[in-house]
């Protein structure tokens, strides 16, 4: 079976989003980006399924602008077998990323795509189950435990009543929650491995799909802060300032 | 105008959740239907339909939405979308799981986690865990939106008198089947809907010293929460967790226990009206959001916090 692992670039979580002056966004120029961590727990998942015999080949593939490389390389690195990148300078909308996987996923025969649950600058959390949908596969999100056993796969996944268990037909989409596994490190020999790995670019307009976005961005601001507290020297004191003060005890 | 709101539910009770989201319908304006979909639901289409402010409630009492199962339940919000400008539910495991897929084969973007209704066809929503409000317009003639529940109060759940009407439709897509569910502490107070919460971290050192806090949370009538370093030590189990990928809670008090306060963890809890912080390290990024501190050893603490109250 084929696993194609979808994964994006994006803001490296321990740097905190600044926005830009003139409220268009946020300032990415310079920033320190990385692999979305969420979809590095789905590429780690599909390295275990290799590892098991379940996959045979992984693909890594990534809809970005240029160094949009650099993520895939990663990839690469970590361990998957190719990767391609669908280029576009433009930012598209969870609709359309989906739109383009499936293509990719079509023309790969993948027998399985593992998304990562939501990525952690735009917090969509809409790509993987779309995705699933315009193929129409069955879906299983925020997974923290995949089992597949030829055409059926058990699921375990994160709901905020605790966790759920389904049982899914293959093909199917799924998406990595955290807990789903700890992504191996990459070592340096891996990195040089992964330079001579095959890496397809595919043009965004070459294939043909209506991306257009159906949101504006009118505005990207700043939440207010809050305003700075005290610090109590007791509990007595904080006890008498949750009642007297704040009222909330 | 026309508001369609997908009812959470577990074929008993209408969830909490629905209740925010159904606000935010009426923020937007014009008419609120519910959608019920579930097996033996009977029981929430009636209390759906004592909602106040709504006007018809339509319910699809079928086994093939009993687990609320994405495949199938999206191909029921699909067939009645027709006629509505505005489909929504709450951004909870259960609406961002549902809620895209239908967007998708509506051929329209969702709107993630709305904060605010500028006007019906835009709306303010928050980006990387927090740091950044985008004003974002649709230009979709069916907009398909999840709703952030701490920005909305709940609807009343009783004065209305809205319609039922039993519907049919949706298929199933035998696609995924529903094999179990782990079942939580039934005693434990709903943290998405608790007045007032106290979560532990790493500094709890282990799941049995959540006892402590346990303790102060029963004197409180509080819930208890916890970081995600807390959930994969294997303190608690994952529904604990608070923040950028567990739950976005905004009790009246949160009461930080041996928390560092990482960018992740403070989305998940930072609008919180009154936050307390417990660290025994006085330069923990926890204080910076905190309107009471206490620099202390929280194995001190904590007794004494149970003792005083
Ligand atoms: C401030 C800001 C403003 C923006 N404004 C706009 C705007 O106005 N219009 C616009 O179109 N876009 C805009 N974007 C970017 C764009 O919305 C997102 O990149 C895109 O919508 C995907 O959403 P997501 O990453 O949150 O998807 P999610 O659904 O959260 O992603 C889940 C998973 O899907 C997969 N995935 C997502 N994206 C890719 C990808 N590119 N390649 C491969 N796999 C992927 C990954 O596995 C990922 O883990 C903006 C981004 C920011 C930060
Ligand atoms: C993509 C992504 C998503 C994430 N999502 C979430 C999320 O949803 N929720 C979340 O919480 N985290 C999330 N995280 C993790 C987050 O970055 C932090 O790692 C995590 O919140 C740390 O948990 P903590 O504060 O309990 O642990 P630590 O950072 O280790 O802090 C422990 C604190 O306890 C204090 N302490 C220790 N002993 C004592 C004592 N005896 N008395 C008093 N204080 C003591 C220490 O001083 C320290 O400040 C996410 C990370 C990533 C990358």
């Amino acid at each position: 079976m084929k696993v194609l692992v979808c994964v994006k670039r994006v803001l490296d979580p321990q740097v905190k989003a600044r926005v830009k002056a003139d409220g268009s966004g946020v300032d990415l120029a310079n920033a320190k980006m990385t692999m979305n961590p969420f979809c590095e727990n789905a590429l780690e998942e599909a390295l275990r399924l290799r590892e098991a015999g379940i996959a045979e080949e992984i693909i890594v593939v990534s809809v970005g602008g240029g160094k949009t490389e650099e993520t895939l390389r990663h990839g690469l690195a970590m361990g998957a077998d190719r990767a391609i990148q669908v280029v576009t300078e433009d930012s598209l909308e969870p609709l359309a990323i989906a739109k383009v996987l499936k293509q990719v996923a079509e023309q790969e025969a993948a027998g399985l795509v593992i998304c990562g649950k939501q990525a952690i600058d735009d917090d969509s959390n809409q790509t993987t189950q779309m995705l699933s949908a315009l193929l129409g596969w069955s879906q299983a999100t925020f997974a923290s435990e995949i089992k597949i056993d030829g055409e059926q796969a058990t699921v375990t996944r994160e709901v905020d009543a605790g966790l759920e268990t389904i049982q899914v037909k293959m093909p199917a989409v799924m998406s990595a929650d955290l807990r789903l596994n700890e992504p191996r490190y990459v070592k340096l020999p891996d990195v040089m491995k992964a330079k001579r790995k095959p890496m397809d670019k595919i043009e965004l307009d070459s294939l043909g799909l209506d991306t257009a976005n159906r949101l504006t961005t009118l505005q990207v601001e700043e939440p207010e802060g809050r305003a700075a507290g005290i610090i109590v020297n007791s509990v007595a004191e904080l006890v008498e300032k949750l009642r007297a003060e704040a009222k909330v005890i | 105008m026309s508001n369609l709101v997908i009812v959470e539910h577990d074929n008993n009770e209408v969830a909490a959740a629905t209740l925010h989201a159904v606000t935010a319908a009426q923020r937007i304006g014009g008419d609120v239907d519910l959608l019920v979909a579930g097996e033996n639901c009977g029981a929430v289409a009636e209390a759906a339909a004592r909602i106040a402010g709504v006007s018809k409630v339509k319910v699809a009492d079928d086994a093939k939405f009993g687990h609320h199962l994405a495949e199938n339940l999206a191909t029921l919000i699909v067939e009645q979308a027709q006629g509505y400008s505005h489909i929504l539910a709450s951004a909870t495991t259960f609406g961002k799981n549902v809620m895209p897929r239908a967007a998708a084969l509506l051929d329209v973007a969702q709107i993630s986690d709305i904060a605010e209704v500028k006007s019906p066809d835009t709306f303010v929503r928050p980006i990387y865990a927090g740091n950044a409000l985008a004003t974002v317009q649709s230009s979709d003639a069916i907009k398909v939106i999840t709703v952030r529940t701490i920005k909305f109060e709940a609807a009343a759940a009783e004065g209305g008198s809205a319609s039922v009407e039993q519907i049919s439709g949706g298929a199933d897509t035998s696609l995924s089947s529903w094999v179990s569910q782990a079942v939580a502490d039934t005693d434990q107070v709903d943290l998405t809907s608790a007045k007032i919460v106290i979560s532990g971290g790493r500094g709890m050192q282990s799941g049995d010293n959540f006892s402590m806090l346990h303790s102060v949370a029963d004197k409180l009538g509080a819930a208890v929460g916890a970081s995600r370093a807390a959930v994969d030590s294997g303190f608690v189990p994952n529904e604990f967790q608070v923040g950028q990928t567990g739950k976005v809670i905004a009790p009246d008090l949160y009461i930080a226990v041996g928390i560092s306060g990482a960018i992740q963890h403070l989305a998940g809890m930072k609008e919180s009206k009154v936050i307390v912080a417990i660290n025994n390290d006085s330069e923990a990024p926890i204080f910076q959001v905190a309107d009471y501190g206490l620099v202390a050893d929280l194995f001190e603490a904590v007794p004494e916090l149970d003792a005083a109250l």
